[in-house]
């Protein structure tokens, strides 16, 4: 096990030098100055300009120039917003709790209806059902996340006016009260972005544990004289699940698009938002910086799942 | 006479597919007697397991339906209501699966799925069960038992396995074990292990055992009473003893006519074909026999020597070469136009590896392979491709050996344009002339492979392999996943072509009655090394080497009368081929113990046979 | 892997479904034994013991072979035969559109602001009071223009890099597959993002406004899409190129691009249709997202998702102006996800063969 974690540790440092690289590069191939917005933006003060320019080196040659970048930001030093003129590691790193909130929630409710019903259905496969499950899963991944937003808006805000459409970081508020107006801020925002990974979830879930539940294994278990509800959940769901684990890490990128999609409808002041609203401000170092945070939670989550399959199958830490 | 402890009467079994329902057993009826071994035995498609797992109420419950009594100890198995099933399932039956690698649960210690039965049908508190787990995994004879017992699945071998299967279904001391071909997937020596554990574990334990198989050696070795199934039906039934003596069904006795004996070739000179009884009269068509097929020639047409083929192992933390298989290793024959050489021993000896490294579809990593003079390594890769014509394979699956959206038709004129042995036109009649003589009739060259059996199959890539006029065909297993009666056509086939044609087989097999029917010469191999070689009565008449011995003693022998005449086996596994990259094979030396028959020096590790693991 | 899979089991992912379909292998390389599924669609045969039942007979019905067979089980699949009459339809509405509906779709007419559905505006009006079915139907196109162009980019990159890994023995394969893992954990809507937010002005230089963000757009979605096609197009080159078929033309003195042309690319050719047919409806809804933020195309190229963009402020007052371009998007990608699950039962894809 040790040797295993060691190895994932170390795969993901490349992962993200390349991720980098490419972001870079992505600047770097950019035509223009990508600060010529600077130039003529009157309200940037000209050592402000000066200084950026120097800091990232743009006369400088590109492995230069990214070595330079590289080291500023594994240091913290990400740079300046020119829009909100502030640290843009200070602003991001102010934001990404909301971001993780939203999408941790998210993706704890999608798992939450995701596994019974993709257990359930595998168990009973072409029952009814399994056909109404598949059928609300194909729905469901093919209603795009602003659609669905904006049909919840529709419904639970303008109609019913039962929730508010926009989510307010700063609630003046106390006590239960405060818990009360977050979580029904947040109903919205969570429930979109997690039915629609629900959906997906859901194929994963009853596709892996389909395939396991017609392996010998499990004929052998009933040919033990367990009850069914034990077969399913000893011998079936704890095997099926494991691939599961790597599918949903391989969904993050997915996830995280959904996440920019949900803030922007619902207002959420996370990362996502942050980041529209900077490519709009054309506020380059922002939206570099963002870019980054959201690769480093990519290979992050990625490294969580990569630990939770060595943990969860007993073949690996002799891989 | 007692009453039978289980008495199946008129047992049906159906499937739904695609909306419909299909029937798979119709009407089967057997007795089995407490303490007694009943065989159920028949090929591929014959029921034999569907009726297995019917009597467990183990078909999927949505799809499928039983009807007809099974009757154990009094109760009808197929009318009780399912938690009462759940009683009787791994407690009063128990079953074992053909599969050993994948009957285990990968992500439960052996211990727990050993316990988990016990605690269920006992009672037994998690601590209590598994101190009796370490029991029965001593009753199954697993070194170290204690040590094992919270380890998980992937940590022990196909034999092993099995073990473990076998120790799990015994844990409730059950009245009577449902063994559905419990040693098919494993190799020869193992199976012996395990028919001989499961014998004496049947004595001790005073079971009943139904054991489901397709495999006439093993029925001959361990059943009283046995049940020949085909199509869904059970066809006769009676005492083993007596049905090996003299079968009433014409099927039955066209299945044993073509079980291949050891044995029966002694005193032959050449090549055998298997006598074709027809299964529905039971006419006995005894061929005749073969012509000498080897002509006296300057030299060989292949001669191999000091093959060597390794591949690297890679792990670590960065893909680092950390071993290596050796897979062959320096391996030098001769075969002779008309001859057949056969290739023998068990899983991972490096049989088929030669057989590739010869055609040269793997590279090998040294050593020479002159094909008439020529040396096949030495070849760029036109002159490869030129001088493949000569060689052809036939591999062993023959589901995969065709490519699934091609006709047949084209799959055979495909090397004949390849090659630019004809135009279409040509190619076209001469694939024709090649399904005809492989008892195919011409006009199936438009239909697709699925549209064939196995053994049809196999004779279109025969077809395919003959097609460029090779001299000599390397034959991987190609006999090995046909039913018995199959096999023997093909296997007559194949002599038959090289009667006409002149060819030389390289005849890769574990299948030691086969290899005794068609070889000229023999040559065992054993963890990438040839131990013995030579003519095929003086390997099968007089082995000299302990492996050939061993390998040779483990064969099930297809004769009731011959039973436990075999010595007691050790727990051994087979050793496998991987090595450190710094290692260096041990110089080998041969003696010629007769003409022609060599056989390698061994080591003290072969000798004294170790004593077998209490 | 770029930090994702243990041991890179062959997974895809944006085959918004069945694992299983892309020969999902769920144990890790290193282990020994492994799960694979045989695929085999049928129930009685899922269970080893009760495939010998009917082994040796001929699986298939003669009478239907090739593509009257494949057809036969698409058709079984209704949700996928009902998509595709709903997908020509709307193919067919938008092609046909502006012959049926010759209203031009930057009529502004401030007399007919924000109106509901009525005989003059089949699908209302927007703010400035322009028709809005014809903006569908010019946004339409669009589309499914940018689903289609998007999917060949994304298909030949993922059959070209996959094929190349899938027939390397060397270091190529390796780095191929740990670029094609690097570019699945590059987080795609962001870097969507900022490539257009990049390079949207030069390209509308050189193509003008409406092809340069139409080319930008298509390569960018393509050139984020087509790593699922490549790593499937591997796992399939991989088990194909051992399979005995594959050996028994090479010992035939076939060359290795007659083993890919001949046997290789055709028998694993069923499942890139899928997920060829997949990755059209994720480039649509990749289209949409982009103009929905605003980023995608101009506000005179009004796609679907740039009309829900426009119509987001106004949800209140006029929400057919949301509902007909959500309810179009949702339609056409359910229904080419349908069809997607109907040719993988079809084409039996979800056997690795």
């Amino acid at each position: 096990m040790g040797a295993y974690l060691t190895r994932r540790l170390l795969i993901a440092i490349p992962s993200l030098l390349g991720i980098s690289l490419i972001l870079f590069v992505v600047l770097a191939l950019a035509p223009g100055d990508p600060f010529s917005e600077l130039a003529t933006n009157p309200s940037v003060p000209p050592e402000v300009r000066m200084a950026l320019r120097a800091k990232f080196g743009l006369d400088d040659p590109v492995m230069f120039r990214y070595w330079h970048w590289l080291v500023a930001m594994a240091g913290g030093d990400w740079g300046f917003s020119f829009q909100s003129r502030t640290d843009v590691a200070a602003l991001i790193l102010g934001r990404v709790p909301t971001t993780l909130f939203v999408v941790g929630s998210s993706q704890v409710l999608a798992l939450v209806v995701a596994v019974p019903v993709g257990i359930v259905a595998a168990v009973r496969p072409y029952s009814l059902f399994d056909k109404v499950a598949n059928t609300l899963a194909f729905a469901g991944f093919s209603l795009p996340t602003f659609f669905t937003g904006i049909l919840f808006i529709l419904v639970f805000s303008i109609q019913l006016h039962w929730l508010p459409f926009v989510y307010d970081a700063d609630i003046q508020a106390t006590g239960f009260q405060w818990y009360w107006l977050h979580v029904k801020q947040a109903i919205m925002p969570v429930c979109v972005l997690g039915f629609f990974q629900a959906a997906s979830y859901t194929r994963y879930v009853r596709s892996a544990v389909l395939d396991v539940a017609r392996l010998d294994y499990v004929t052998t278990a009933r040919a033990k004289g367990l009850a069914d509800s034990t077969v399913t959940l000893r011998h079936i769901a704890r095997n099926g699940l494991i691939p599961v684990v790597t599918l949903v890490a391989l969904q993050m990128p997915a996830v995280f698009g959904g996440a920019i999609v949900t803030e922007q409808i619902f207002r959420v002041p996370g990362i996502g938002a942050l980041l529209i609203n900077a490519m709009l401000s054309n506020d380059t170092p922002v939206v570099m910086a963002v870019t980054f945070v959201f690769a480093c939670l990519v290979v992050l989550f990625n490294l969580i799942a990569d630990l939770l399959y060595g943990w969860l199958d007993p073949r690996i830490s002799f891989g | 006479m007692t009453a039978p402890l289980l008495d199946v009467q008129n047992l049906t079994t159906s499937f739904r597919r695609d909306g419909a329902w299909r029937e798979v057993v119709h009407g089967v009826s057997f007795t089995v007697n407490p303490r007694e071994t009943v065989a159920l035995v028949g090929e591929s498609g014959s029921g034999k397991s569907v009726s297995a797992l019917s009597l467990m109420r183990l078909t999927p419950r949505d799809s499928s339906r039983s009807g007809g009594r099974a009757l154990f100890e009094g109760r009808d198995l197929l009318a009780l209501p399912e938690a009462e099933m759940r009683k009787v399932r791994g407690d009063a039956i128990a079953m074992v699966f053909q599969e050993p690698m994948t009957s285990l649960n990968p992500v439960l210690t052996i211990g727990f799925q050993i316990a988990e039965g016990l605690m269920l049908h006992r009672g037994l508190t998690r601590d209590a069960a598994e101190a009796e787990a370490v029991r029965l995994l001593d009753r199954v004879r697993i070194p170290a038992a204690r040590s094992r017992l919270h380890d998980y699945p992937h940590r022990f071998s196909g034999g092993m396995r099995q073990r473990v299967v076998i120790a799990m279904a015994l844990a409730c001391r059950p009245k009577l074990l449902i063994a559905d071909e419990p040693t098919t997937a494993l190799d020869v020596t193992v199976q012996a292990q395990i028919l001989d554990l499961l014998k004496s574990l049947q004595d001790q334990e005073g079971m009943a055992v139904l054991f489901i198989t397709h495999d006439m050696g093993v029925v001959a070795e361990i059943a009283d009473r046995t049940v020949v199934m085909r199509h869904g039906r059970a066809v006769e039934a009676g005492d083993t003893a007596a049905i090996f003596r003299g079968a009433e069904h014409p099927y039955t006795r066209a299945l044993l006519s073509s079980v291949p004996r050891l044995g029966s070739m002694a005193g032959e000179p050449r090549p055998l074909r298997f006598p074709i009884v027809s299964t529905t009269t039971g006419a006995v068509d005894v061929p005749p026999a073969l012509p000498d097929t080897l002509k006296p020639a300057d030299r060989p047409l292949l001669q191999v020597s000091g093959l060597t083929t390794r591949f690297d192992i890679r792990g670590g933390l960065f893909g680092r070469t950390r071993g290596r298989v050796h897979a062959v290793e320096n391996v030098s024959f001769d075969l002779r136009a008309g001859e057949t050489l056969s290739l023998v021993g068990e899983s991972g000896c490096g049989k088929s590896t030669t057989g590739r490294s010869v055609l040269r579809l793997i590279e090998p990593a040294a050593g020479s392979v002159l094909l008439d003079g020529e040396d096949v390594l030495k070849l760029g890769p036109a002159a490869l491709r030129e001088r493949r014509k000569g060689m052809q394979m036939i591999f062993q699956d023959p589901f995969a050996s065709l490519d699934p959206r091609m006709t047949v038709g084209k799959a055979i004129a495909e090397p004949i344009l390849l090659n630019r042995l004809g135009n279409r036109a040509e190619a076209r009649e001469r694939t024709a002339d090649l399904l005809a003589r492989v008892g195919l009739s011409p006009d199936m060259a438009g239909r697709f492979p699925h549209e064939f059996s196995g053994g049809q199959r196999q004779r279109v890539c025969i077809a395919r392999a003959l097609a460029v006029r090779p001299r000599l065909i390397v034959a991987d297993e190609s006999v090995s996943a046909l039913d018995v009666s199959v096999k023997a056509q093909v296997v007559n086939l194949m002599l038959e072509l090289q009667a006409s044609l002149g060819l030389a087989f390289l005849f890769i097999s574990h299948d030691m009655a086969v290899v005794e029917r068609v070889s000229h010469r023999v040559a065992v191999m054993y963890l990438g090394e040839i131990v013995e070689m030579g003519p095929r009565a003086a390997i099968f008449g007089a082995p000299q080497h302990p492996y050939t011995r061993r390998l040779l003693a483990a064969v099930p022998v297809p004769d009731p009368a011959r039973r436990g005449a075999r010595a007691a086996l050790s727990v051994d596994e087979i050793r496998n081929p991987i090595r450190a990259l710094d290692y260096l094979p041990p110089e080998r030396r041969y003696r010629e113990v007769s003409p022609g028959h060599v056989v390698q020096v061994w080591g003290e590790d072969w000798e004294p046979a170790r004593p077998a693991a209490a | 892997m770029a930090g994702s899979t243990p041991a890179s089991p062959s997974v895809d992912l944006t085959v918004a479904g069945d694992p299983a379909f892309l020969g999902l292998d769920p144990s890790p390389a290193s282990a020994g034994s492994h799960l694979v599924s045989d695929g085999t669609a049928a129930l009685a045969a899922a269970y080893p013991a009760l495939a010998a039942a009917v082994p040796d007979a001929p699986a298939v019905d003669r009478r239907r072979s090739g593509a009257g067979e494949v057809w036969f089980r698409f058709s079984r699949h209704r949700l996928a035969l009902a998509s595709v009459f709903v997908l020509a339809a709307l193919v067919l509405g938008v092609v046909l559109g502006p012959v049926l509906w010759p209203t031009a779709i930057d009529d502004i007419d401030f007399s007919a602001m924000l109106q509901g559905p009525s005989a003059a505006h089949p699908f209302g009006t927007d703010d400035l009071g322009q028709d809005l079915l014809a903006r569908m139907i010019y946004g339409g196109r669009i589309s499914l223009a940018v689903g289609v162009a998007a999917m060949l980019v994304a298909t030949v990159v993922g059959l070209t890099v996959g094929s190349l890994a899938g027939m390397s023995r060397g270091a190529l394969g390796p780095l191929l597959m740990w670029v094609t893992d690097l570019f699945l954990a590059l987080p795609q809507l962001p870097l969507l993002l900022l490539l257009i937010y990049l390079f949207r002005d030069a390209l509308k230089r050189v193509f003008g406004v409406e092809g340069g963000v139409f080319v930008m757009i298509v390569l960018v979605i393509g050139g984020l899409g087509w790593m699922p096609v490549a790593r499937l197009v591997r796992a399939q080159f991989l088990s194909l190129r051992e399979k005995e078929f594959v050996e028994a033309a090479r010992s035939q003195g076939g060359t290795t691009l007659h083993l890919v042309l001949r046997h290789i690319l055709p028998n694993a050719l069923g499942p890139v249709i899928v997920a060829g047919t997949i990755e059209v409806s994720s480039a649509i809804i990749a289209e949409s997202t982009l103009s929905f933020l605003g980023l995608g195309f101009p506000p005179d190229i009004p796609t679907w998702g740039r009309i829900l963009f426009d119509a987001k402020d106004h949800l209140d007052t006029a929400t057919h102006w949301a509902l007909f371009p959500g309810l179009a998007i949702f339609l056409t990608v359910l229904s080419i996800n349908f069809i997607g699950d109907g040719l993988r039962d079809a084409l039996d894809a979800r056997r690795v063969v």
